[in-house]
């Protein structure tokens, strides 16, 4: 597919190296030509400068005969201009970044007059992933398939957890709860697809799939129900503090925000009547303890300096390990580590952000089979999680799990059926209608039947 | 440094040109000449050791950096003229093993110069292979291997910018694989094209593909001794104009293909490249006029040698050689010149001349107003200063290691004329020079380290200095 991307900037890059990897035919625009050097060095693409929001550069880099257009600039204004001319040029879909909430909400405005195919917000979407993982404290991470109906959950098994050092044929005899293991991370670079031999081990970190219900069962059999969140403590009063704030408020939870701009403050003060707003430095131990750490619930640092954030989440974890925290990271060079370090859940907007884009982009790929709903990308990008419909045409409909010549490093999670939730075995069939959650470290499917081994000859 | 992937570089491109060995092997097999045996066995060990590098390299670590593309490619080269070599020696229709690399070398690299005194004592598939040297170095081996193998990342850009000509690389389309292939589609109709023509007038068919590969690739390997003399003037027309058409800029097809037309009407190169084509005709004309029968017969063969010499093919109907002192003269700097970027030719480029010319007008002007801010242009865009400094440094390298060659062929103690020329003729892959290695002569009588210094100056040229030149950088094998 060809795609144009307006904008080299962190996001563009990150865009233009997941989506050249996934094939696709990738132009970048960009006013500057020195960011584009660089792209051009590590990737396979075109590079065009200029103004991305010019009818001539667009000609160039040819829009006329893209099928999207990606824009990405560090301006919304330039953004929507950028999507408007494409769509006279000729682009057939395009997708804007729009970070200003003053804009959020005119956005079915802006969508439908300027005929965007998506908008997307990397902070919102990021705040919205963050709200999701406070709602279950004893996950790392959680991320949701089929309407919410779905969750698909991380969580760290400690030591003297019953299921450790069981294998997973063992585990519906330990705990009554419908889930299914689909990945588990040992250390820091070991990533498995587990079969039923799997032994568990503590210190692994568990993904698994299961109903809304049956994880919180599961995390309850397991005693690893922590008490649910009250309080909530921000530090960085950014757009995903606020965003994450008005979700959390609207949860009923109460929300305190160290920032250290007076101005910007009294601007959160103003758009967030329900949180407290605290004037301080969260790099400062004493203002953290004197803002009430010890009495909240959670912890989330939120600055825009990564190191800042590290080192505010080591601290919290050490000296008030009852908390959940959550550290935001931008760069995202330096994965490894911050894997290994105690950081709790990280999140990162511009991997929510390419990651909301890549599903729609194979959304629009997949062709008259089974389409991808939903996306997402598990354990930095090694693994991922997607959600099929299944189309009355596929060959894997009706034939019994254990008979489907399935890949391997691939597992079927979960089937919802009419608003029913399966958990899989081998007896099972799909069906049409059905949607259907895959796990896999194979790269880039885009239908439901490539989960099948591909016939020789 | 990664080695091993450089090692299975080197083993896809013997393994490629042991592919490539297949062409004169049927030639061979169609005029039914022993000789050709020579390229069966060179085919197999070619194709064994290549797959053999390939297999035990096996590279972990699939990333590699400018360095290693420039590496990879100058090695590449080397390696493919050392093993292109050895049928002529084998055989024994070129006794002496220096004078076969040089000889396939100045294929290769679309030079032209040869060591025979004779080329009509070799048999056809010899012949046959040396011309088509010309058309595989013309685009060149890495840019077609690029067509088929993919590499991960942009990582080909390494390699493709190593090999092509010019400032600076531009891809035609995202992908490098789709670009190469652009490249090579548009190479090859052009060629068909030629090879049509050809036949069209009454040309033999071994002819008029060896003259096509020959004009293609800007080599000039004749297989006639009077190079182009004996033929008619309507196939000498043809091979003017298409030695013309291989020495523009290959975009410039691309943009003709996708009706751009205000690009191609907009590009500096064309513009500069045909300007001094036919200024340089005119001059020439009106010199060597009294010379030739009529006018008309006089343009033809001036046209024809100006094609052939600006677009560095080194073709020749006329004995320029015998021409006055003010065309030999122009013609030597048109040797220099070159042709365009992104082409076939040879020389330092049209467009890097247009790029020096332009800094240094805008930098005289800066003497009178010394205030004034003027931005250099080409195709209507603004050039970087740091591309202008490069183009910079690329000249005066260029102009070193010209004077540094000249300076060691002048040991064997001929004249300015010929000593001068031949550096020029193989520097700028142009072939003929002037003197004793005219249009008539030959490069058999110089000496061995002259022939060495002659035939590291044609792939210095093809590869534009930088790939050969990091080969002699200690950093470059230094452990990181």
């Amino acid at each position: 597919m060809k795609i144009v991307i307006v904008g080299d900037g962190k996001i563009g890059a990150t865009l233009a190296e997941q989506l050249s990897r996934e094939g696709h035919e990738i132009t970048i625009i960009d006013r500057s030509g020195e960011p584009l050097q660089r792209t051009a060095e590590d990737l396979d693409l075109l590079t065009v400068e200029g103004n991305g929001a010019a009818y001539a550069v667009q000609l160039e880099a040819g829009v006329d005969k893209a099928q999207l257009l990606i824009a990405v600039t560090a301006s919304d204004e330039l953004n929507l201009l950028c999507c408007l001319i494409a769509k006279k040029t000729g682009a057939r879909h395009t997708i804007a970044r729009v970070r200003d909430p003053a804009y959020m909400g005119e956005l079915p405005l802006i969508t439908d007059d300027l005929g965007l195919s998506l908008v997307v917000n990397p902070e919102l979407t990021c705040a919205t992933e963050i709200a999701r993982t406070l709602r279950i404290p004893s996950a790392i991470k959680t991320d949701t398939f089929s309407n919410g109906r779905v969750e698909l959950l991380k969580f760290e098994l400690p030591p003297d957890c019953p299921i450790a050092g069981k294998t997973l044929a063992e585990l519906p005899g330990l705990v009554r709860a419908r889930v299914l293991i689909c990945a588990v991370e040992r250390g820091e670079e070991d990533i498995t697809i587990p079969s039923g031999q799997f032994r568990l081990q503590a210190g692994d970190r568990i993904s698994f799939v299961a109903g809304l219900h049956d994880a919180q069962a599961f995390f309850k059999q397991l005693h690893l129900g922590a008490a649910p969140i009250r309080q909530v403590m921000l530090v960085g009063g950014g757009r995903i503090a606020y965003y994450l704030a008005r979700q959390l408020i609207d949860a009923g939870l109460s929300v305190k925000i160290l920032e250290s701009d007076l101005a910007r403050c009294e601007e959160l003060s103003e758009l967030l009547p329900k949180a407290t707003i605290l004037h301080g430095d969260g790099t400062n131990e004493k203002s953290l303890l004197e803002a009430g750490l010890e009495q909240a619930d959670a912890f989330a640092a939120l600055t825009g300096i990564d190191e800042e954030n590290v080192l505010m989440s080591m601290y919290v974890r050490k000296t008030c390990p009852r908390l959940k925290v959550i550290t935001k990271i931008n760069r995202d060079s330096f994965r490894s580590i911050t894997g290994a370090l105690d950081l709790g859940s990280v999140f990162s907007p511009r991997t929510s952000t390419t990651n909301r884009v890549c599903r729609y982009v194979r959304a629009m790929q997949a062709s008259a089979g089974s389409t991808v709903e939903t996306l997402y990308k598990l354990l930095g990008g090694r693994l991922e999680a997607l959600e099929f419909r299944v189309n009355s045409g596929s060959a894997v409909c009706g034939v019994p799990l254990q008979k489907l010549p399935l890949r391997s490093n691939l597992l079927i999670g979960c089937i919802s059926r009419g608003g029913k939730i399966l958990i899989p075995s081998g007896q099972d069939t799909l069906e049409p209608g059905d949607s259907v959650v895959v796990v896999t470290s194979i790269a880039n499917l885009s239908a439901l039947d490539d989960i099948l081994e591909r016939r020789k000859g | 440094m990664n080695k091993r992937m450089i090692a299975y570089i080197l083993g896809a491109i013997l393994l490629t040109e042991a592919c490539f060995m297949l062409l004169p092997l049927t030639a061979a097999l169609v005029y039914r000449e022993t000789a050709g045996f020579w390229f069966l066995w060179t085919l197999l060990g070619a194709a064994l050791m290549g797959g053999a590098m390939m297999l035990l390299s096996r590279p972990k670590n699939k990333t590699i950096y400018t360095k290693e593309g420039l590496v990879a490619v100058s090695l590449g080269w080397i390696e493919l003229s050392l093993a292109g070599a050895l049928p002529f020696t084998l055989s024994g229709e070129i006794p002496s093993y220096l004078d076969a690399v040089f000889e396939i070398i100045s294929g290769f690299t679309t030079t032209g110069s040869s060591i025979l005194p004779n080329v009509e004592e070799l048999s056809r598939c010899m012949l046959f292979w040396r011309s088509f040297s010309h058309w595989l170095g013309g685009m060149g081996v890495l840019v077609f291997m690029l067509a088929i193998l993919r590499l991960e990342g942009g990582q080909g850009i390494h390699l493709l910018r190593a090999e092509s000509p010019g400032p600076s690389v531009s891809k035609m389309v995202p992908r490098m694989t789709d670009s190469s292939k652009i490249l090579y589609t548009i190479y090859l109709a052009l060629t068909v094209l030629q090879i049509i023509l050809y036949r069209l007038g009454g040309m033999p068919i071994f002819d008029s593909l060896c003259n096509t590969f020959g004009t293609a690739g800007t080599g000039g390997f004749a297989i006639k001794a009077d190079s182009f003399n004996s033929y008619t003037a309507y196939e000498q027309t043809v091979t003017t104009v298409f030695m013309l058409l291989f020495g523009v800029n290959f975009s410039i097809y691309f943009f003709l293909l996708r009706r751009k037309f205000d690009l191609v009407y907009k590009n500096t190169e064309l513009r500069w490249y045909l300007a001094i084509f036919f200024s340089a005709v005119t001059l020439i004309t009106i010199n060597v006029a009294p010379m030739f029968p009529s006018v008309g017969n006089a343009i033809h063969h001036v046209a024809f040698s100006v094609s052939s010499v600006m677009t560095t093919t080194g073709y020749c109907t006329a004995n320029f050689d015998t021409w006055p002192e003010f065309s030999r003269v122009i013609l030597i700097l048109l040797m220099i010149i070159g042709a365009c970027a992104g082409s076939t030719g040879g020389g330092i480029k049209v467009s890097r001349l247009a790029i020096l010319c332009k800094s240094a007008r805008a930098d005289l002007h800066r003497l009178a107003h010394p205030n004034t801010i003027k931005v250099i242009t080409m195709d209507g865009k603004p050039v970087s200063r740091e591309l202008v400094g490069q183009v910079h440094s690329y000249f005066l390298i260029y102009t070193l290691v010209a004077l540094g060659s000249i300076l060691l062929v002048s040991l064997d103690g001929y004249d300015a004329s010929t000593t001068i020329s031949a550096v020029m003729a193989t520097y700028n892959n142009i072939g003929p020079g002037l003197g004793m290695v005219g249009p008539i002569g030959n490069f058999s009588q110089f000496s061995a380290l002259s022939k060495i210094v002659l035939s590291l100056d044609m792939l210095l040229g093809r590869l534009e200095l930088y790939p050969m030149l990091i080969l002699a950088l200690p950093g470059t094998w230094k452990r990181r």
